[in-house]
């Protein structure tokens, strides 16, 4: 009896998700609402917590180390779109040809540094800004004969390192999303173009980009996200979650810190849910912007 | 375009350029990984290439030394295949559920897949900690490993690669008296072969080098994996340059073959998610 209703065709089908629920209820649902929860509670780990209303809420709002956080996290995501956007875009065009001499090669190197952890990354990046007059760095501004400079010490100088890193893992990978893009691009489109008299650049501003942009929505999401959420490659740079005066300190960096080093959790349970609330309004918004809700045809 | 020897010229310029700064840092780790660590703190990271302090020093510490860098590199091996082949296999299922059948709630718990794919997971770390904690998970591998089992990312992609399968298969399976669950397992999976391999490397690589929520659910060093045994040989009081160099690109290694040998699949997975269906 029991066989014949796990066996039947209704049935079957919620046998199959059934992990994606049971998993979804108990590491995502539950945790989401533990720490909604949790964000008007004082709590501490193996003690009672206590319910203080909004008042996790309103010290954040007051409190300067968080907005410093959210005030780089924001900024590490701008500059992250600045540079991880344009130019893998440009560079995908570019690459994108039957003909050019070792395209495959350079599509693989290009790839190379998404491979590595950002421990391993960020332990890289961390020595080659380092101080010294002899890091790899500084050595070469040594050639120009520029003083070395204390990166890591300075905000500006800091988010060099930091861009230098993200730049470096990710221009490959969002080259190879822009590729796979402009493999829908339809080749006559070009040709039609071209018997038009269009110059190159007509070409990328006219075909290329409106043709690209399903492409560079879901970058832009996916780097809006990434860019919020930044947190280890601060952690590996600046060899801890604390850097001097903070110029290194991102949301997850702060919550990490009120959660786990302080034990604040319900504290840092607000940071999440602040993070959570500015990801999902950004995104939304860069969403509703560009279209992506309307029927598409 | 025609073919154009000049543009070809500049292009190969431009391209070589960008090439050299990107593999700048693998050739500073590589160059590090011979010369000993006290070179490296008194003169920083650089690209001399000075034969005279240059040995094999550093690697035969690497695999004689007294550490625990292949405990750590072997943990990260298991850790990895288990969670590659569970991952695989569970996400699989699900999409198969998602793809073959007309249910009700379909489309709600499809968009929850999808949410998934949205919500910041560090922002369930600490929720995941203390649940971690209050049934005494704590430094237990099925903490690390049970979370990203349905992975969203993965069940997309097998959905995406079973709406191209024809649903005759399914149809004769049934004629021929098969159980719902023995189409899925001698008919569907054998078909879905190819699709493994690019889900494999992307969610192998990503479990080779997660770090931040393992860090947090391992205290005891002997469960550590290799990100975070080599994250400790940083210390506030002092590095381990000599085994963290040379550790950190043997680290490397397994990915990169892996990667010379099916660089297809790491392009296909990688991208899976930006190809629209």
């Amino acid at each position: 009896m029991i066989k014949r209703f796990i066996y039947s065709q209704k049935v079957a089908p919620y046998v199959f998700v059934f992990p994606f629920v049971a998993i979804f209820l108990v590491f995502w649902v539950y945790p989401l609402l533990s720490s909604f929860g949790m964000s008007f509670q004082h709590v501490t780990l193996g003690q009672e917590a206590e319910w203080t209303g909004m008042d996790n809420y309103q010290k954040l709002m007051g409190d300067g180390v968080f907005l410093k956080s959210i005030g780089n996290s924001a900024l590490y995501m701008v500059l992250t779109l600045v540079i991880l956007i344009p130019f893998p875009m440009l560079l995908a065009v570019l690459i994108n040809n039957k003909w050019m001499w070792g395209r495959e090669f350079f599509k693989s190197a290009f790839f190379f540094p998404a491979l590595t952890s950002v421990v391993v990354a960020g332990t890289i990046f961390r020595l080659m800004f380092g101080e010294m007059e002899g890091s790899l760095i500084n050595s070469v501004l040594g050639v120009f004969g520029i003083e070395p400079v204390k990166f890591l010490k300075g905000h500006l100088t800091g988010f060099v390192a930091l861009l230098a890193l993200a730049t470096w893992r990710w221009t490959g990978v969002n080259i190879l999303y822009f590729l796979s893009g402009l493999k829908n691009i339809p080749e006559e489109y070009y040709e039609a173009a071209s018997i038009d008299g269009a110059s190159a650049f007509q070409k990328f501003t006219r075909i290329t980009m409106p043709l690209l942009k399903p492409t560079t929505i879901y970058v832009l999401t996916i780097s809006i996200y990434a860019g919020l959420a930044m947190f280890i490659e601060s952690l590996m740079l600046w060899n801890g979650n604390n850097s001097p005066k903070n110029i290194g300190l991102t949301i997850v960096g702060y919550l990490y810190r009120q959660g786990i080093e302080k034990n604040n959790l319900g504290y840092a349970a607000a940071v999440g849910i602040v993070l959570l609330a500015v990801t999902m309004i950004i995104n939304l918004t860069q969403l509703a912007f560009s279209g992506m809700f309307k029927k598409e045809d | 375009m025609k073919k154009n020897t000049a543009l070809n010229i500049v292009l190969v310029v431009i391209f070589a350029v960008i090439c050299f700064l990107i593999l700048l840092p693998f050739y500073a780790i590589t160059l590090a990984s011979f010369k000993p660590g006290e070179e490296l703190i008194r003169y920083g990271l650089n690209l001399k290439l000075d034969f005279s302090v240059m040995s094999l020093d550093n690697f035969v510490f690497l695999f004689t030394g007294d550490h625990a860098y292949f405990t750590w590199f072997f943990n990260s091996l298991l850790l990895t295949v288990v969670q590659v082949v569970l991952t695989l296999l569970v996400s699989a299922t699900v999409a198969y559920g998602f793809a073959a059948y007309d249910f009700k709630g379909k489309n709600i718990l499809f968009i929850c897949v999808l949410l998934i794919m949205m919500v910041p997971f560090e922002i369930l770390l600490l929720p995941l900690y203390t649940l971690t904690f209050n049934l005494g998970m704590m430094n237990s591998y099925s903490a690390i490993i049970l979370p990203g089992i349905a992975n969203a990312a993965t069940i997309f992609f097998f959905r995406q690669y079973l709406s191209g399968i024809p649903k005759e298969i399914i149809a004769s399976g049934r004629v021929d008296g098969a159980s719902e669950y023995g189409i899925y397992a001698r008919l569907i999976l054998p078909v879905m072969k190819p699709s493994f391999a690019a889900m494999a490397i992307l969610n192998g690589m990503n479990s080779w080098n997660n770090f931040l929520w393992p860090f947090m659910v391992l205290s005891d060093s002997h469960k550590y994996t290799l990100p975070i045994g080599l994250k400790t040989l940083l210390t506030p009081y002092g590095n381990n340059y000599d085994l963290l160099i040379v550790g950190s690109f043997f680290s490397i290694l397994p990915i990169f073959i892996l990667f010379v040998a099916f660089q297809k699949y790491f392009i296909d997975g990688m991208t899976a998610g930006a190809v629209k269906g």
